[in-house]
């Protein structure tokens, strides 16, 4: 026990001493927390339609002002046109373009029906949908107040409705940023976790002190826990920071126990560490150690689900995310921070992330050897 | 030119010798491609759902059917009551819950007004919106069907046209944020890294006293990157076109030109970083800290620009990886020429010119 | 204070990598407080047979006891009773003199009282009590190594290992050094040492020389000069390196 506190005493120093490093380690994910969360949002603030009005009549230009008063929409050269219809679509100088035909008013007087084309940047399909989907329900908004109004007051005699009423729990105004916060913390203090680990036995290696220490009585368990601890206890206090930014800027709920996630988070931690350290028994450069990180952070953070859901994978990848210890760290912090999840609730995510941990672990204490 | 010769041979022969590394340069991108073609979408299938049915008869359960069988929703649990629900969504695999009201089918049938709540575990805000359109679109066309008596509602009548993504793939949106930060991330990370390595070991002045110029030596350590990411760029587009039958609409040589002055930006950061610091570590955890995280996310990569707050948007506009994107969409997607892209290319040679300058500079301190 | 007890026990070692033999049959002793050079040019395989007394690394075969413990089981009460300086710098550039003496005074399980008071009545016999919160990378060279010594023998070891301990220093500096060797060797710590200084290795009591992986010649500066009829070590060095040639 002694022996591990003067390890810890040791890497401590170390770390504080480092002028470069503290900065990355401490400054660096707060200025990520505070831009990253503003910067991911998939909240359509405007979408910017044309409306190349070939008809210019009280219909068209009636259509027109219903979307310009709509707060989604940034309407652009909303006149005749005889330019490249496609054009502005091509140069990204707008995101739709809505074509209102000659003869609209005509046509919707006569026939009754007018079919206007909808042409939509498709490049990122989920706006595209959305864009769609807002659009579609403007013009069948627009229609109902035709029908009422303008063209022919129908009998509503038989037709039947059903009303659907929703209620978004956990998040009723949709705020985006309420989801990706406890998201893009996990993310942080796991870059940071791995970083730091995964330079630094590879670090002695380089410098030649691990052979200092390979001739020393210390016991091997002594020696990774005397690694690690120092940076769990470094991660929970950037997690404990991290928390305290979301709660005073992003003001993001916190429903469920404050120890329960620090609880899993110190697993989910051990987890990260064993495999930083893991890494570093494995390469002999600082650089390789980096690389192999850089590799597998890459691979682990874009599966975890942070960005996409993991339910819309295919199946085969939902199964490898079974042992992606982010991904269950993260669900866990979604599940009981914004919905009050407790222990018996998270239990599966408790025991991934547990037996991973001892895996890690493990394996970096096995691959550690003090002689060859 | 002879010595400057044997010098880019010896940086060949290092990058060659050094196989881990090179299966790594080479393979990761292949690797990382197909796993994120395959895994990084926001198309929703399958997404499992409650029903909370207090009538039990026949429109509820069609209804019930026509949810299930549009391939959005998969029925999880049969609820009894609303007490579960909290429970339910703690616990995390369920979205969305559909509650019938009593009596629904007579009120429907004899009234014309039928009430259905749709209550939705929204910490996930996206996916609780998605899955309320889609009941809803769901539950609207049930309605229409059943009406058909009457004759179609007049009106106007969209006709969509997805341009450049007929299907919605996720893979179009995904596949030039790939390419953009895997070539920013090799190429920076590995100039900068390279060369604070010979600082570190001492080599860069045995380098520096030798009758070769500087810009010999610090092209010397980035030529042979160049050429590994530019047979990136080749091996990426044709997986995706293979595999993922992404197409490459406008011209391959302006598409190859474009991508060869981005892995020439990219180098120049990476050498704007190395004269900034002396030590390796400091100088990966800036290119990986510093540039891996804002080019996924400030770059139009996931998250569209146009959506941000404005000072981010100024933000976005700083990442070469952003101006890229573009310039690799309306080239492969749009398939249009030089004429459209004409301005991201301006910036990009700006900031390489930008980043060029200042190492330079930096460069001529240091010596002086 | 030599004695004839042998606290170093080497029968048969041999050492091989694949089909490299580093360490070819060797056999020798070390008596407890002595000071035993161990000679040879760069790859003799000195370092390799350093390794293997030290725990760093196990034999291939031969019967090895260091300090009457077992090289193959009892690699940890070895290192216990050892104290190794390696030839690659071994104290942390980023802490401070004191911190590294506390640091490795307390994996050696030394309790704090007992590292502060050793600390004290070292730093003050080295006259460096006023550099003790300076920054490793701040000393001169010199300073640094005679740190690495007193550090590898803070804790009262039976027996040292140096491994080119004097590599890079100036003869003055080296004069020095071998100045603590002795009192090293005066307060009863057997002093295993390597190095390609020949001048070093008249200050030895004994003296063993490899040449591609086998010991060639094992005796007393004196006895050795004798036998090869040379007026230095330098000589029997290079008498012995050219008859190795000549074979």
């Amino acid at each position: 026990m002694n022996t591990i506190l003067f390890i810890l005493q040791k890497e401590f120093l170390q770390v504080f001493r480092n002028k470069n490093m503290l900065p990355i380690i401490f400054l660096l994910p707060v200025v990520q927390l505070i831009i990253l969360v503003n910067a991911a949002t998939f909240e359509m603030k405007s979408i910017r339609l044309q409306i190349n009005d070939y008809d210019n009549s009280g219909i068209s230009r009636q259509l027109i002002s219903k979307f310009q008063g709509s707060p989604f929409y940034n309407i652009t050269q909303a006149a005749y046109t005889s330019l490249d219809p496609e054009s502005s679509l091509k140069k990204g100088n707008c995101d739709a373009i809505l074509e209102l035909p000659h003869d609209l008013e005509k046509d919707l007087r006569t026939k009754g029906v007018v079919k206007v084309q909808l042409i939509i940047n498709a490049i990122n399909g989920t706006s595209g949908g959305l864009t769609y989907a807002y659009t579609a329900s403007v013009i069948q908004d627009f229609n109902g107040i035709l029908i009422n109004e303008q063209i022919r007051p129908q009998n509503p005699d038989k037709s039947r409705t059903i009303a659907t009423t929703h209620s978004f729990w956990y998040n009723p105004e949709l705020n985006y940023k309420t989801f990706m916060v406890p998201g893009i913390l996990v993310l942080l203090i796991t870059v940071i976790s791995l970083l730091l680990s995964g330079m630094n036995i590879v670090r002695e290696k380089e410098i030649g002190t691990i052979e200092q220490i390979n001739v020393t009585p210390i016991k091997k368990y002594q020696f990774i826990i005397g690694k690690l601890l120092p940076f769990l206890i470094i991660a929970l206090g950037e997690l404990a920071i991290g928390l305290t930014i979301g709660k005073l800027l992003f003001n993001i709920p916190m429903v469920g126990s404050l120890p329960l996630v620090f609880g899993v988070a110190a697993i989910y931690i051990s987890c990260i560490l064993g495999l930083g350290l893991l890494i570093s028994t494995m390469t002999d450069t600082q650089q390789q150690a980096m690389f192999v990180s850089f590799f597998i952070m890459i691979v682990i953070i874009l599966m975890s689900g942070l960005f996409t859901a993991v339910e819309n994978m295919p199946h085969w990848a939902q199964v490898m995310d079974l042992f992606n210890p982010i991904a269950h760290f993260i669900k866990v912090m979604r599940m009981v921070l914004l919905k009050g999840s407790g222990f018996n609730q998270i239990l599966t995510e408790i025991y991934y992330l547990t037996g991973l941990s001892f895996l890690t672990l493990g394996l970096a204490t096995w691959r550690y050897r003090k002689t060859s | 030119m002879k010595r400057f010769a044997g010098f880019l041979y010896k940086e060949i022969y290092h990058i060659i010798r050094d196989m881990r590394t090179l299966i790594v340069l080479i393979g990761m991108p292949v690797v990382q491609l197909l796993l994120f073609g395959y895994v990084l979408t926001n198309e929703i299938k399958d997404a499992k759902i409650a029903i909370l049915d207090h009538s039990k008869d026949e429109v509820t359960s069609e209804l019930t059917q026509k949810f299930l069988s549009s391939g959005y929703f998969k029925l999880s649990r049969e609820l009894q009551s609303e007490n579960e629900i909290n429970t339910l969504f703690q616990e995390g695999d369920i979205k969305e819950v559909i509650v019938f009201e009593e009596d629904f089918a007579r009120k429907f049938e004899k009234d014309g007004n039928a009430k259905i709540q749709i209550i939705n575990d929204a910490s996930e805000p996206n996916t609780a919106n998605l899955l309320v359109n889609y009941t809803n679109a769901i539950i609207s066309d049930y309605v229409r069907q059943s009406n058909r008596t009457s004759t179609a509602a007049p009106g106007i009548i969209p006709e969509v046209q997805m341009a450049y993504n007929a299907n919605l793939k996720g893979v179009f949106m995904f596949v030039p944020g790939i390419i953009a930060m895997l070539l920013i991330l090799i190429s920076a990370l590995m100039t900068s890294i390279t060369i604070t390595r010979e600082k570190e070991l001492g080599t860069m002045e045995v380098l520096l006293v030798s009758p070769l110029r500087p810009f010999q030596i610090v092209l010397g350590k980035v030529a042979p990157y160049i050429l590994i990411a530019f047979i990136n760029v080749v091996i990426i587009l044709l997986v995706s076109n293979i595999v993922f039958h992404v197409p490459v609409r406008g011209s391959v040589v302006l598409l190859l030109a474009e991508s060869t002055l981005y892995i020439i930006t990219a180098l120049s950061l990476g050498i704007l970083i190395s004269t900034i610091t002396n030590s390796q570590q400091v100088a990966m955890m800036l290119s990986l800290i510093g540039l891996m995280l804002p080019t996924i996310m400030l770059s139009g990569f996931i998250y569209p620009v146009e959506n941000m707050p404005l000072p981010l948007q100024i933000i976005c506009q700083l990442m070469p990886p952003k101006w890229f994107i573009i310039i690799i969409k309306n080239i492969m997607l749009k398939g249009v020429g030089f004429t459209y892209v004409w301005k991201e290319t301006l910036v990009l040679l700006g900031m390489t010119a930008f980043f060029i300058t200042l190492s330079v500079k930096k460069f001529k301190n240091r010596l002086e | 204070m030599v004695t004839t007890e042998s606290i170093i026990h080497v029968r048969n070692m041999v050492k091989k990598f694949g089909g490299f033999v580093a360490n070819d049959n060797l056999n020798f002793d070390v008596y407890r407080g002595e000071i035993f050079g161990f000679l040879g040019a760069n790859g003799a395989g000195k370092t390799t047979a350093m390794k293997i007394l030290c725990g760093l690394s196990l034999p291939t075969s031969g019967e090895i006891k260091v300090a009457g413990f077992d090289v193959y089981k009892e690699t940890n009460l070895i290192k216990r009773n050892i104290g190794y300086m390696s030839q690659r710098f071994s104290l942390y550039e980023d802490l401070s003199v004191y911190e590294n003496i506390r640091f490795y005074g307390g994996i050696y399980g030394l309790s704090r009282k007992l590292i502060r008071e050793r600390a004290d009545f070292l730093l003050e016999t080295l006259n460096l009590s006023d550099i003790r919160n300076k920054l490793i990378k701040d000393l001169p060279l010199g300073w640094r190594q005679k740190l690495a010594f007193s550090v590898a023998i803070f804790h009262k070891p039976g027996i040292v290992f140096l491994d080119e301990p004097t590599g890079g220093v100036d003869p003055i500096t080296r004069r020095q050094f071998w100045e603590m060797i002795y009192q090293a060797a005066a307060d009863g710590i057997t002093v295993f040492v390597t190095t390609h200084y020949m001048d070093e290795a008249e200050y030895c009591n004994r003296v063993s020389i490899m040449v591609d992986g086998k010991i060639r010649a094992l005796d007393t500066p004196e006895g050795l000069k004798k036998q090869f009829a040379a007026a230095t070590m330098n000589e029997v060095f290079l008498k012995l390196a050219r008859n190795n040639q000549s074979v």
